[in-house]
C-alpha cells in the first residue's frame, strides 16, 4: 500500500513558441499510464523556466518536445542552465521535428535520445526505464 | 545513491533550493534518510503562515494559487506552493498539471512550487505532503500555500496542516442542502467564490451565507465569503487580506497555539497509525502472521477483532531491527 519506493519522475516541457502540444500530451499520457509521475507545464516555456522547474520538482528525466525548428537555439540554453544547477545527472530526451542533420550535436550537447514523429510510446517508457536509477 | 541528509539539510538551512528538492524527493520515499533529515530540520520549523487551498475539480485552485503568489510576492514575502494531484488507483502514474497556471514565477527565486502525486492517499493530500511543507517552512518561507487534490465532501486532511483553510467553490454545483452538509463545509475560514462573473454566483454567495448563520456560535471568527473572478484577478486582493486577517486573528486571540497543538497531535497520531501499518506491510514476518489470520477469519477460526489484537500484540512484542 504505501511501500516506499523511488517514482521515476518525468517533467514533460515545450520550450519555444510553436503551440503544438498533441504530441507531448501524448507521450505525458502514456508515461502517466507508465507509472511516472509526470510534471506537465504546458506550452512557450523560456529555458529557464525549464531548468528551474526541473530542480523544483526534482525530476529524473526531463523530455523537450519542439516543432518550431528552434531546438538548436534552445536545447544549448537549456543544458547549459541544467549544469549551472548541478543536475548532470538528470535524463534529457527530445521529441518532435528535428531534422536528421542536428541530432549528432543535440546529442553532442548531452540530449540521450530523439524520438521523431511516429515513435510507439511503449519505445520511450522503456528508454526512459533502462537509463534511469 | 545514499544522499548524506545531514549535509542536505545544511545546504537547506542555506536556503539552497536544489537541496530543498532533493529532501523532498526523500520525505515523498518515506525512507529512514527522510525521517532522519525531517528530525533534523524539524527545530527549524513553525514560523511560516500555512495556507490550504481546497475545492473541487476544475473550481480554480491552481489559477488561483497562481494569483495569491503573485499578492504576496509584491508584500515581498516568500511563497512555497505544494500542489497535489491524483494517483492512479491503478498504474500509481499520475500527471501534475498544476505548474501550468504558475508557470510565470519558475523564474523567480523567492517561490518555490512542487508537485506531487497524493500516492493511494485518500483525504485530499499525500502522506509526504506535511514533511514538504516542513521543508519549505525550514528553506525560510513566509507563506506556504498547499493546494489539494480536487474535493467533494470528505476529503479534509488539510486541516491538520493548514492554519488557514481556504474553501473554494464555484456557482451551479447542487442546491442549498449540500452547503449545509457535514465535512468539507465545515473546514472553511474564508469561502471563496470563484468563477462569479458567472451566473448563479449571488444565490451561491446568499446559501453558503445562510448555511453559516445556521450555526450557533457567534463569537470568535466569522469566516467571510469572498468572490472572486480567479482567471483576472478580481477580488483577489480583498481575498488575500481575509487570509492575513484570518491568521492575525489567529495570533491575537491565542487560538493559533491551540490550532497548532491540534494539528501536532493530528501529525503525531497519522505517524504512529501509519509506522504500524508500514511495518505490517513490509515485514516479512508480520506478513506471514497477516496472512495465516487473514485465512483463519475466512475459514472462521477467529474473528477479525481478535485477528488484529494478535496482530497489534505481536508487532509490539517484535524487538526493533
Amino acid at each position: 500500500m504505501t511501500e516506499a519506493e523511488q517514482k521515476i519522475r518525468v517533467l514533460i516541457a515545450k520550450p519555444g513558441l510553436d503551440g503544438h502540444d498533441r504530441g507531448a500530451k501524448v507521450v505525458a499520457r502514456a508515461l502517466r499510464d507508465a507509472g511516472f509521475e509526470v510534471i506537465y507545464t504546458g506550452l512557450r516555456q523560456t529555458p529557464e523556466q525549464v531548468a528551474e522547474t526541473a530542480l523544483q520538482e526534482d525530476v529524473d528525466v526531463v523530455g523537450l518536445s519542439i516543432l518550431s525548428g528552434a531546438h538548436m537555439r534552445l536545447f544549448p540554453e537549456i543544458m547549459k542552465l541544467l549544469k549551472e544547477r548541478k543536475m548532470k545527472d538528470v535524463l534529457v530526451i527530445a521529441g518532435g521535428i528535428i531534422p536528421e542533420d542536428d541530432v549528432k550535436p543535440l546529442k553532442k550537447l548531452g540530449i540521450k535520445a530523439i524520438f521523431g514523429p511516429g515513435t510507439p510510446t511503449g519505445e520511450i517508457v522503456e528508454f526512459i526505464r533502462k537509463h534511469t536509477k | 545513491m545514499t544522499p548524506d541528509t545531514t549535509d542536505l539539510v545544511k545546504q537547506l538551512l542555506k536556503g539552497n533550493r536544489r537541496a530543498a528538492a532533493r529532501l523532498m524527493t526523500l520525505a515523498e520515499s518515506l525512507s529512514p534518510e527522510a525521517h532522519s533529515a525531517i528530525k533534523q530540520l524539524y527545530p527549524h520549523t513553525g514560523k511560516a503562515h500555512i495556507i490550504g487551498i481546497t475545492g473541487p475539480p476544475g473550481s480554480g485552485k491552481s489559477t488561483l494559487v497562481d494569483k495569491l503568489i503573485e499578492q504576496f510576492r509584491n508584500q515581498k514575502l516568500k511563497v512555497g506552493v505544494v500542489a497535489v494531484d491524483p494517483s492512479s488507483p491503478f498504474t500509481g502514474g499520475a500527471l501534475l498539471g498544476d505548474r501550468i497556471r504558475m508557470n510565470r514565477f519558475a523564474s523567480d527565486h523567492d517561490v518555490f512550487i512542487r508537485s506531487m502525486g497524493s500516492r493511494g492517499s485518500l483525504g485530499g493530500l499525500a502522506w509526504a505532503t506535511h514533511d514538504i511543507v516542513h521543508i519549505l517552512d525550514a528553506l525560510g518561507k513566509d507563506i506556504i500555500l498547499v493546494e489539494t487534490v480536487g474535493a467533494g465532501q470528505a476529503e479534509v486532511d488539510i486541516i491538520q496542516l493548514a492554519e488557514t483553510v481556504v474553501l473554494l467553490s464555484v456557482p451551479g454545483l447542487g442546491d442549498d442542502i449540500q452547503t449545509i452538509k457535514a465535512g468539507i463545509m465545515e473546514i472553511g475560514n474564508v469561502f471563496t467564490i470563484n468563477k462569479s462573473d458567472l451566473d448563479g454566483a449571488d444565490r451561491r454567495y446568499v446559501e453558503i451565507q445562510s448555511a453559516l448563520n445556521l450555526g450557533q456560535e457567534t463569537k470568535g471568527w466569522q469566516p467571510p465569503i469572498i468572490k472572486v473572478v480567479a482567471t483576472t484577478g478580481e477580488g483577489v486582493e480583498e481575498l488575500t487580506k481575509a487570509i492575513q486577517d484570518h491568521h492575525s486573528y489567529l495570533v491575537e486571540s491565542g487560538e493559533i497555539a491551540q490550532n497548532r497543538e491540534q494539528r501536532c497531535s493530528a501529525q503525531l497520531e497519522t505517524i504512529v497509525e501509519h509506522s504500524f501499518i508500514r511495518k505490517l506491510f513490509t515485514d516479512p514476518e508480520e506478513q506471514t502472521l497477516f496472512q495465516e489470520l487473514v485465512k483463519e477469519v475466512n475459514s472462521r477460526k477467529t474473528d477479525p477483532y481478535t485477528a488484529a489484537e494478535k496482530l497489534i500484540l505481536h508487532l509490539i512484542k517484535t524487538p526493533k531491527k
